[in-house]
């Protein structure tokens, strides 16, 4: 029993719950959802201590012991991903406090990024497929609220889109769900992962994985991200940056969970299958990236492309190209949102979005200009940021393999991505300067200072990547040896 | 927009008594029966729709003062709160606990805070399905 | 039984895609509805249906039906009613915004 694991959801939830009440003061909600989201942070990063030294932690709600009970789980890789999500939604309500304006503010935004957070933390920390199914709701729900919060045209065309294709995800889920207990009887990741294990993945249940494949390539936007580029592009920046950072992530983690604890006996089809969709959506989001002119259109579809590239090192299915997935998804996190906001300060800047319309910007905002540019080299995987390292594991591990076709795929979508983000740079950034310097708006610094912060972490996690490499390590061991996720769940010495 | 059905008004000053009696009933039965917070909420928010149909929203809410946001979030806050409750003891998290006490009228009786968490259910759905009504309703 | 119910929800899915695939967007809400409906149904079946005596305190029964599938459910309806009532304030503010409630319309209608 680790009440502690369950604080990175709790938290959240209290605190959005107690933001209702506090609707008239603005003030209030952005002082105390900041101190959520820092106790969340200190509690998984004692929660991922706690994990080095006494294994996977485990709560079993009201006592109800696994398989019967609904249970929290916290290893290495999840509790990673929640301290990540912690820390990139801090910073981007710190953006938040200085760009979403009081109308936004007083509709109770920061309860429902609280939600958010509490939906996405919960869906990484959870034992039980069913209980992942409700995070994964309580996040949605959240998400097609912050989507359409402000009630604008194109917000509200979008998000009708946003929350039938997720409808239909989440029927996808509950069928799955049905299947699988109708098949083996429980809901336990644990025990699932035993039953199957006994029963051999026959192809009744290697059908099941493909449903569930189904369900969280459309949340992640894996082959299935024709949704995405059009909802990530409509809300105001902050949300967007959230949306790009977390929901994403959250289906790649449950597809990374599901397809190495469940469904790992036939890696010829799934893992194969995973290949293929991650190839076809590098292909299609680089597609995506080149051909607009709409910066927030390019760094959706950008969006698209790491969703395929993470998902490479789960199709090779080995313990080196996951330790670069997992370096990769932390790093995406924290650089997707930083991609986001900076996108949405240009577009805030100018007042247009086109490409064609934007010029000269680095004369008026060096700084800003010169974050973009670590940006763009940290998403190519220069030395010394933190793109570097995962995609280093992960061409390691294609080549362990022998995938070369998918490694030549994710190395050229990898040159599409620094192409795309280079043609905003160019035309952007440089050329003659279309704003004079006197009737420049100003770049306030609090809309700065998070993306400096996000910038320093993309440096800090390239140079210090040392600090975290022990619980990477351990994240892809415990991913690729399911018996010790299993004997931690299942076997009660405490 | 004011309508004025007697009838109506007539027999839902009746009837909406029943359905809150029967929303309670539903409650309590739900302890070691079926029923329970969110089928007791349910029938509860049915009356209360039935008077906001019945009767104008600005009526009702004279008679009513309250805000059906607050009433969700309050059960909410209900529901975390007894998981956090149990934290507080030491037990796990969502932990329920039940005793018997001997109460001045009822003789000895059962307590359980699973009734909290219960009614947290029920109020958070009180206050959603009015909410709802509400915000389609209102500008019609 | 099973089979019974098991083409019942077929007959559900069916009306409910031909729902979804309409132009309107009100048909479209409804056909997510009966969907999740179909879904509840499925649960149900998967489970089992009702093999002994209802899983209560005070039965004295030799077999007790599954009650984990009627939880599932419970929560299920639970959240696709939050769901479709989300759904259909947005269309409905949607309507507001634009007049249309043809998805074929809104489709490119993004003129501020």
């Amino acid at each position: 029993m680790n009440n502690i694991v369950v604080m990175p959801m709790v938290i959240p939830l209290l605190m959005g719950v107690i933001l209702i009440f506090l609707r008239p003061f603005v003030k209030a909600q952005r002082v105390l959802s900041m101190v959520a989201m820092i106790a969340t942070v200190i509690a998984t990063v004692y929660i991922l201590n706690l994990i080095q030294s006494d294994g996977i932690l485990r709560l079993d709600f009201g006592g109800w012991l696994p398989p019967y009970g609904i249970l929290f789980v916290a290893d290495s890789f999840s509790t990673l991903l929640v301290l990540t999500t912690a820390v990139v939604t801090a910073i981007i309500l710190l953006y938040s406090f200085s760009s979403v304006g009081p109308r936004y503010e007083n509709m109770f935004f920061y309860p429902f990024v609280l939600f958010l957070v509490a939906g996405v933390n919960g869906s990484f920390l959870t034992g039980d497929l069913f209980n992942l199914f409700v995070c994964f709701e309580v996040m949605l729900l959240a998400s097609y609220v912050l989507i359409t919060l402000g009630g604008r045209r194109v917000q509200l065309i979008e998000s009708i889109k946003y929350v039938v294709i997720n409808v239909l995800s989440s029927w996808f889920f509950l069928v799955g769900i049905a299947y699988l207990y109708g098949t083996i009887g429980t809901l336990n990741m644990a025990h699932l992962s035993v039953r199957i294990a006994e029963v051999g993945q026959g192809p009744l249940l290697t059908v099941i994985g493909i449903i569930f494949l189904l369900v969280f390539s459309l949340k992640s936007g894996l082959l299935l991200y024709f949704w995405l580029p059009g909802s990530y592009s409509a809300p105001p920046t902050a949300v967007a940056a959230l949306f790009g950072a977390l929901l994403t992530k959250v289906g790649i983690y449950a597809m990374f969970r599901t397809f190495t604890l469940l469904f790992y006996h036939e890696p010829h089809i799934t893992h194969t299958l995973i290949g293929v969709m991650a190839a076809i959506t590098m292909v299609g989001g680089s597609l995506g990236a080149i051909a607009y002119d709409d910066v927030r259109q390019i760094v959706s579809y950008n969006v698209v492309i790491t969703v395929g590239f993470i998902l490479v090192g789960l199709a090779v299915f080995n313990e080196v190209a996951i330790i670069g997935s997992i370096y990769y998804l932390i790093h995406d996190m924290v650089v997707k949102a930083l991609l986001f906001l900076l996108a949405g300060t240009m577009i805030y800047l100018t007042g247009k979005s086109r490409l064609a319309d934007m010029s000269g910007l680095i004369r008026n905002y060096p700084v800003l200009g010169w974050l973009f540019f670590i940006t763009t080299l940290s998403l190519a995987g220069i030395p010394p940021l933190s793109g570097f390292i995962g995609k280093l594991y992960i061409g390691q591990g294609t080549v362990g393999a022998g995938a070369y076709v998918l490694l030549a795929i994710a190395f050229l979508s990898g040159m599409f991505v620094l192409y795309s983000l280079l043609r905003i740079f160019m035309n952007c950034f440089w050329g003659e300067t279309i704003i004079s310097e006197d009737d420049e708006p100003p770049l306030r610094n609090r809309l700065l200072l998070p993306c400096v912060l996000l910038g320093i972490a993309t440096f800090v996690l390239g140079v210090g990547v040392e600090g975290i490499s022990d619980y990477v390590r351990d994240a892809a061991y415990t991913l690729m040896n399911p018996e010790v996720y299993v004997d931690a769940v299942l076997n009660d010495e405490k | 927009m004011k309508i004025n059905d007697v009838i109506l008004q007539t027999v839902t000053k009746l009837v909406v008594f029943i359905i809150l009696t029967f929303g309670v009933e539903l409650f309590f039965s739900g302890h070691n029966d079926p029923g329970g917070g969110f089928i007791g909420g349910l029938v509860l928010s049915s009356a209360l729709v039935l008077l906001f149909l019945v009767h104008d929203i600005e009526t009702v809410e004279k008679g009513i003062p309250v805000d059906f946001k607050k009433v969700a979030a309050v059960g909410v806050l209900f529901v975390v709160g007894t998981g956090v409750g149990a934290v507080l003891f030491g037990a796990s998290f969502l932990s329920q606990a039940f005793g018997h006490f001997e109460l001045p009228v009822f003789g000895s009786t059962e307590l359980a805070t699973v009734v909290l968490f219960e009614a947290g259910v029920a109020m958070a759905v009180v206050g959603t399905v009015v909410t709802i009504m509400l915000s389609i309703s209102e500008d019609v | 039984m099973e089979t019974l119910i098991t083409i019942l929800i077929g007959v559900l899915v069916t009306v409910a895609v031909y729902l979804l695939l309409s132009r309107s967007l009100i048909r479209v809400i409804l056909g997510s509805a009966v969907l999740s409906h179909a879904v509840h149904l499925l649960l149900m079946v998967m489970g089992g249906l009702k093999k002994g005596s209802v899983p209560l305190l005070g039965e004295q029964a030799e077999a007790y039906t599954d009650a984990l599938p009627q939880a599932l459910i419970l929560t299920a309806i639970v959240i696709s009613f939050a769901v479709s009532a989300f759904l259909l304030v947005l269309a409905y503010r949607t309507y507001k915004e634009t007049g249309l409630d043809d998805l074929h319309e809104l489709r490119g209608f993004t003129d501020e």
